[in-house]
């Protein structure tokens, strides 16, 4: 046969068949994200009592019909403040992963379309982010900027930049060969144009699905900070900070520490799960 | 060559069904295909891509994907129905009764494997256990493959040989246990006509002289022409028509065989276009030359001096084997490369001298067509964007008009008015190639460079869009620099053709001079390994060849 079939014979991802056939763990990853973006959202309407404010009375008490998860030391609810602290991991997370995505694509689609001198230079400084450890340059950068969910986010964001300059700039220089990419120049595309109608849409999937993977990975990353106290300050519920608190009871009152650190990990997990099918159907 | 009718067939396939499984269930590709394949008989599948054609012949030698699998039917082997058999059983007959040569010589040697070991590999698994016995036969079986200095060829590694030569491996590997049955996979479509020729010339002999049958498949009705005793024509998984070779491209009884006698260009009865007289030039090449750096200080020179012109409103050929220069000259007149030394004018605007705005203002005049179709349009796009897109660059007008002159082109390269919402994606290679070719013409340049722009289609698919471009031409006074390796096309469209070879221009000057008597030796060459000289009687015209 010709060398075209190749061609036609790649079969198609998406179809009927595989949305019925759908994956368990990935409608389970899809829920707990959602489980949690609602939490965000209003988080009052999952629980009724209060993140912030503890009951006298009420301290240390393990796992009950009342209180689902469990109270801390000074008698706030856990599963409460597991769902008042999503608001701060979630959008740290999704902070820190738009500086990475924004700041990261357009260095690496700016290396990779342009080339040259300016590729160099660009990609010797993406090394040299890279060659530094991710905790110590966070530390650096929050100390720079101060303690707050916001700025631990953005340090958790500016560290991942050189990894996706590293992969755009690879997905763009791939992309740059094709045919029509040439084409388009070839009638009489603006350098602009075709960049932004051709190279940034067609490179993007990958980047895409390595964001919801950084995405997990920020969580992590903003909860390790969280944890050694240079996030948001007390009482604020924050998943990091409440492993932090709970530590001093781990062995009088392990829900304290597990119950967050659970919520972590399911979210985790959630957005690795989530990335690689994104990484399949791009 | 049918002396042995009356002797049992060596393959004998009856009432065959073959489905692959897809994502929507099982689909049957070939349908109740019976044929039989005498002692010493060469046999050819005819049919263009999807046909079924590879399928079936995967399947005599138990090599269907493993979405595969054969429904029904017989295919018996010296009498022995192999159908069903599972792959261990049929390890012992493959290479020993019946054996394969692929399709893509490029890719099917391993490549960290000598030659000599992979040719004794055979050997070695059908019990010659001896060593030396087996070094001396992997050197006859090179030797009688015809490569020359077998002892350096043993140890050499396919990175190391050319395609012809990797292709002659093959063959050595596939005759070693001198099966009944070699099975050729379109042998040669991945090579230039010169070493097909020979490639063919090789699996005749090896036929004549071992009494091997030959299973060949291919798309070219010409190469069946020149190589097979018996012709069957499959479309869509289904017999056309089968019988003896004479038979069926002299008086052939189905439609289809019909048509596509009459779109295969080799077969095409040879009127040459003239050209007119006293046109102005609308390309003038001039001493160009093009240098690559290769690897730190030494460059490798792709053309060298080459000088040709082309007349307003007609039809320039460049042809040539692989690594003649051709497409670096096609990439040099549309701009996208500076050549190192001489000039390019089109349309009395010197190119060479552009760059940057300029450059970009002067790509109205020329446009190019690709040679793949699934590469050159981008996936992301809907068909309406991706013509409209030249458009948007030079154009200021509203979406609606810029859309009305989209539909109008549309119409023009004979595409469904419907396709407009739908993603390149969704369309054939046929159509994909029309939607590029509708991209290149609306903004009416005055010059469309075609490089390959119709070697990848199938043939009927082919035919239609020569007969497009040249109705556009016809119309829109056109000028066309057409780059293709193909003789028997450039014999059909063009009016002026420059052979090249290594670089530089062989031969230059009309179609009708160059091919009724070439100057050059190599160009004689050329035109002699055009496949489909033994064509029997006239090719009957197709009554819809003139649409």
């Amino acid at each position: 046969m010709s060398s075209l079939d190749l061609f036609v014979a790649r079969p198609r991802r998406l179809t009927l068949r595989g949305l019925r056939s759908i994956d368990l763990t990935l409608v389970l990853a899809w829920a707990i994200i959602a489980i949690v973006a609602a939490w965000a959202v209003a988080p009052g309407l999952f629980t009724p009592h209060s993140g912030t404010i503890g009951i006298a009375g009420n301290q240390l008490k393990a796992p009950d019909a009342a209180h689902w998860l469990g109270t801390d030391e000074i008698g706030r609810d856990v599963l409460a403040r597991i769902i008042y602290g999503s608001v701060n991991s979630l959008s740290g997370a999704i902070v820190a992963v738009a500086v990475g995505l924004v700041g990261g694509t357009a260095l690496g689609l700016f290396a990779g379309a342009i080339g040259g001198k300016i590729d160099d230079i660009i990609m010797r400084l993406v090394d040299v982010m890279l060659s530094i450890p991710g905790l110590l340059l966070q530390l650096s950068i929050i100390i720079i900027l101060g303690f707050g969910t916001i700025n631990v986010a953005a340090a958790v964001g500016v560290t991942t930049v050189a990894s996706f300059a590293r992969l755009m700039r690879s997905e763009v220089i791939r992309v740059r060969r094709a045919d029509y990419v040439e084409a388009a120049f070839g009638s009489g595309g603006r350098f602009s144009a075709v960049l932004w109608r051709h190279v940034l849409p067609n490179s993007l999937g990958t980047i895409i699905s390595y964001a919801a993977l950084q995405f997990g990975t920020a969580i992590l990353a903003i909860s390790t900070l969280g944890f050694l106290g240079y996030g948001a300050p007390p009482p604020i519920p924050e998943w990091g900070l409440l492993i932090s608190e709970g530590r001093k009871y781990l062995t009088s009152a392990w829900w304290l520490t597990a119950f967050p650190g659970l919520a972590v990990i399911l979210v985790v997990l959630a957005a690795n799960r989530i990335s690689q099918s994104l990484r399949r159907t791009s | 060559m049918n002396a042995l009718v009356s002797a049992p067939p060596i393959l004998d396939v009856t009432g065959l069904d073959i489905a692959y499984r897809d994502t929507a269930g099982w689909r049957r590709v070939v349908q109740d295909v019976s044929f039989t394949v005498g002692a010493g008989e060469v046999v050819a599948l005819v049919g263009e891509s999807g046909s079924g054609k590879t399928t079936t012949a995967q399947a005599v030698i138990g090599l269907l994907p493993d979405n595969g699998r054969i429904e029904r039917g017989a295919i018996r082997l010296n009498g022995t129905d192999i159908a069903h058999w599972a792959d261990r059983r049929l390890d012992a007959i493959r290479g020993k009764s019946v054996s394969l040569v692929p399709q893509d010589p490029g890719t099917s040697l391993n490549p960290v494997l000598t030659i000599g070991a992979q040719v004794a590999e055979i050997l070695r698994l059908h019990g010659v256990r001896d060593g030396k016995e087996r070094r001396q036969r992997v050197l006859d079986l090179l030797a009688r493959v015809g490569l020359d200095q077998p002892e350096l060829r043993y140890g050499q590694y396919p990175h190391e040989l050319s395609g012809g030569m990797k292709q002659r491996v093959l063959i050595a590997i596939a005759i070693a246990l001198r099966p009944a049955l070699l099975i050729a996979d379109e042998p040669t479509s991945a090579l230039d006509v010169t070493v097909q020729r020979r490639i063919l010339d090789l699996i005749d002999e090896l036929r004549a002289e071992f009494g091997t049958s030959v299973l060949l498949v291919t798309h070219d009705l010409g190469v069946a022409a020149d190589r097979a005793d018996r012709i069957i024509v499959l479309k869509q998984g289904q017999v056309q028509e089968q019988g003896p070779a004479r038979q069926v491209l002299g008086t052939p009884r189905s439609d289809y065989t019909k048509r596509l006698l009459s779109d295969a260009p080799s077969l095409a009865p040879a009127a040459f276009r003239a050209a007119p007289a006293n046109t102005p030039a609308a390309i003038i090449v001039e001493g160009l030359t093009q240098d690559f750096p290769v690897s730190g200080r030494t460059s490798f020179r792709a053309v060298d001096d080459l000088s040709f012109t082309v007349a307003s409103g007609t039809t320039h050929a460049i042809v040539g084997e692989s690594g003649s220069g051709k497409t670096t000259t096609a990439r040099t007149v549309v701009g996208f490369q500076r050549p190192t030394s001489g000039r390019v004018t089109i349309e009395n605007t010197e190119i060479t001298a552009l760059s940057g705005e300029p450059l970009r203002q002067f790509r109205r005049n020329v446009q190019l067509v690709y040679q793949n179709p699934f590469a050159s349009l981008d996936p992301r796009q809907s068909v309406a964007e991706i013509i409209g897109e030249p458009l948007r660059n030079f154009e200021p007008i509203g979406k609606a008009e810029r859309l009305d002159r989209v539909k109008a082109l549309l119409d023009q390269v004979g595409l469904p008015a419907d396709a407009l919402d739908r993603s390149a994606r969704a369309l054939s290679g046929g159509q994909r190639q029309r939607v590029a070719i509708a991209r290149a013409l609306i903004l009416e340049p005055r010059v469309l460079v075609l490089d390959e722009a119709v070697s990848a289609l199938d043939v009927t698919v082919q035919a239609q869009i020569l007969r497009l471009l040249q109705s556009l031409q016809d119309r829109l006074g056109l000028t066309y620099l057409f780059v293709t390796h193909d003789l028997a096309v450039v014999r059909q469209v063009a009016h002026t053709v420059t052979v090249m070879r290594a670089g530089r221009a062989v031969e230059t000057g009309s179609v009708e001079t160059v091919f009724n008597h070439p100057d050059a030796a190599y160009t004689s060459e050329l035109i002699a390994a055009i496949p489909g000289r033994h064509l029997p009687v006239a090719t009957p015209q197709y009554a819809g060849a003139a649409q």
